[in-house]
């Protein structure tokens, strides 16, 4: 293929050159353990830890806070799992949204499994949770409330700060699901009163297969990895370091930049969404329009399906994805689209674009240029367009 | 993940549109699973299909196994046509992967139910033909992911 336009930044970015170049030397020369006593083991424990210590640095945490782990969904499955197992003896109810990733509501499901009770808070119709609801679920023994920053599909965000300040008002511990916000959104753990964030390295231009979790001092979590001493014996195993340092690179050259790069992108996705709702009609834009991810794009467009729109712009060169079922291997659309009360067969028809630092606006015109013809050519296709339009003539 | 011809049934889809006045129309599926096929089919005073129209709404194959369907049943008599079943589609398409199957299903089910109408329009009775399911994915087991 010639040309390819990539608008799925949300599901993985490229690694960028410098933090290849970064990363490189730890393959080879420096590959030393950083369990080694001998000099050229301690010089990649030094590496691991300035990587540690700048990572805490992006959320104003201390080194000794932050967990280097494989990626998001062990940093999720970590802080729900072993903050149940050391916090059941206090109670075994634990607070999450109907919205989070399936590394969250799949590993509540198992824990509702093991005997504790889980709260699948609703969210509103542009999917934020209502303080309210959280309120209201809060009981005497609920240990944990996990809501995460910034939601994958739609892109909205979570007012974290508030849920924080509830949390710690009745002595409950907050965990957010940070893997879409972090480097998109600035955050300060101290500010919003979490004390557990989950982050995957290869949203922001890292490499795949390493993330972080940070924790707060005087938690009492136990390991999910037994093993060795290495993340001072919480997360056992040899440390990713060529992973870990590539981490530390990409989140260093997304925050160096954070503000123009998302005021950009903001700006790229607006005239986005402007394109679209201007020249496509029948259409609905999901997620809120202000609290939302600066590069997340989502629409439904009536009377035709996500999976037939992917193929056809996949065959114009243009990367993104949906919220189908037919692109999710199951039959149901995506959970996030029914929380936010889309009939399933609105939710069929859903078009998720995530833009990158990469992205231009010749670009964007090119995919509504497409994506007009496209949608055009599949409801003439639609028994179901046919139908509207019978009806609307009478 | 698709053969070539499911890929080329889907990028050039064949007749798709509508027969006004068609002799018997059929629409199968439900749009909460995300697949819904309409056959229009025009058939002779001798039980020649003589032609056959689709629209659909739904993933890939389902486009493409309303297409295929459509070119199998061009032509055929009406008992020809009810041996058009769905692992004839799938085999003229090279296969689809297992989570589609069903969309074979569809489209034989939606030859089904045109038939069925064309049987009730005209009052007769075509052997071997049992009324279509309104829907077949009811019966279908959701699958976990």
């Amino acid at each position: 293929m010639e040309k390819q336009i990539y608008l799925d930044h949300a599901a993985t970015t490229a690694v960028s050159p410098q933090v290849l170049s970064a990363m490189l030397p730890y393959f080879t020369e420096q590959f030393g353990n950083a369990g080694g006593i001998y000099g050229f083991g301690q010089k990649s424990k030094q590496a691991l830890e300035d990587a540690r210590g700048y990572i805490a640095s992006t959320i104003g945490a201390k080194a000794e806070e932050i967990y280097f782990t494989a990626g998001g969904t062990e940093s999720d499955n970590w802080a729900l799992k072993a903050t149940a197992t050391a916090y059941q003896k206090k109670g075994k109810h634990i607070i999450t949204t109907k919205i989070e990733h399936h590394a969250i509501l799949h590993t509540a499901q198992y824990l509702e499994k093991q005997g504790f009770e889980v709260t699948y808070l609703d969210v509103d119709e542009s999917g934020i949770v209502r303080l309210d609801d959280l309120k209201n679920a809060i009981r005497e023994d609920t240990i944990l409330i996990s809501v995460m920053f910034a939601n994958n599909e739609i892109g909205s965000i979570q007012p974290i700060a508030e849920i924080g300040k509830i949390a710690h008002e009745k002595g409950i511990l907050f965990h957010t699901d940070a893997v879409q916000a972090y480097t998109q959104i600035p955050i300060s753990v101290d500010e919003l009163q979490v004390d557990m964030l989950s982050v995957s390295a290869h949203k922001f231009n890292g490499p795949k297969g390493v993330g972080f979790l940070y924790i707060r001092k005087g938690l009492k979590l136990q390991s999910l990895i037994h093993g060795g001493q290495q993340e001072r014996g919480r997360r056992a195993g040899t440390e990713n370091i060529p992973g870990i340092i590539g981490m530390a690179e990409a989140s260093r050259l997304a925050h160096a930049d954070l503000l123009e790069r998302t005021k950009m992108e903001s700006e790229l996705r607006d005239y986005l969404i402007g394109r679209i709702e201007n020249e496509i009609p029948y259409c609905r834009l999901n997620g809120d329009r202000e609290k939302r991810l600066p590069n997340n794009v989502n629409f439904s467009f009536r009377f035709i399906e996500g999976e037939s729109m992917l193929i056809m712009l996949d065959m114009k060169g243009i990367c993104a994805s949906s919220g189908s079922a037919c692109t999710s291997g199951s039959l149901d659309p995506s959970h996030v689209l029914l929380a936010i009360g889309l009939p399933h067969e609105i939710a069929h028809g859903s078009l998720r674009l995530t833009l990158g630092r990469e992205n231009t606006k010749e670009e964007i015109d090119y995919v509504v240029d497409e994506l007009k013809k496209i949608i055009e050519r599949l409801r003439n296709m639609s028994p179901l367009y046919e139908d509207f339009v019978k009806q609307q003539s009478v | 993940m698709y053969s070539e011809k499911v890929m080329d049934h889907f990028q050039n889809p064949r007749n798709v549109g509508e027969i006004e006045n068609a002799s018997g129309v059929g629409t199968v599926g439900n749009a909460k699973c995300g697949d819904i096929m309409r056959m229009y089919l025009d058939i002779d005073d001798n039980g020649v299909i003589r032609d056959c129209k689709f629209k659909t709404f739904g993933c890939g194959a389902a486009v493409a196994t309303s297409s295929m369907a459509t070119e199998l049943v061009k032509g055929k008599t009406i008992q020809e046509a009810l041996q058009v079943t769905n692992k004839a589609v799938m085999e003229a398409l090279d296969g689809l992967p297992p989570v589609k199957v069903h969309c074979s299903l569809l489209a034989e089910e939606a030859i089904h139910a045109a038939l069925w109408d064309y049987a009730e329009k005209n009052g007769i009775t075509i052997e071997g033909l049992e009324k279509p399911k309104a829907d077949i994915n009811e019966e279908e087991e959701h699958e976990q992911y």
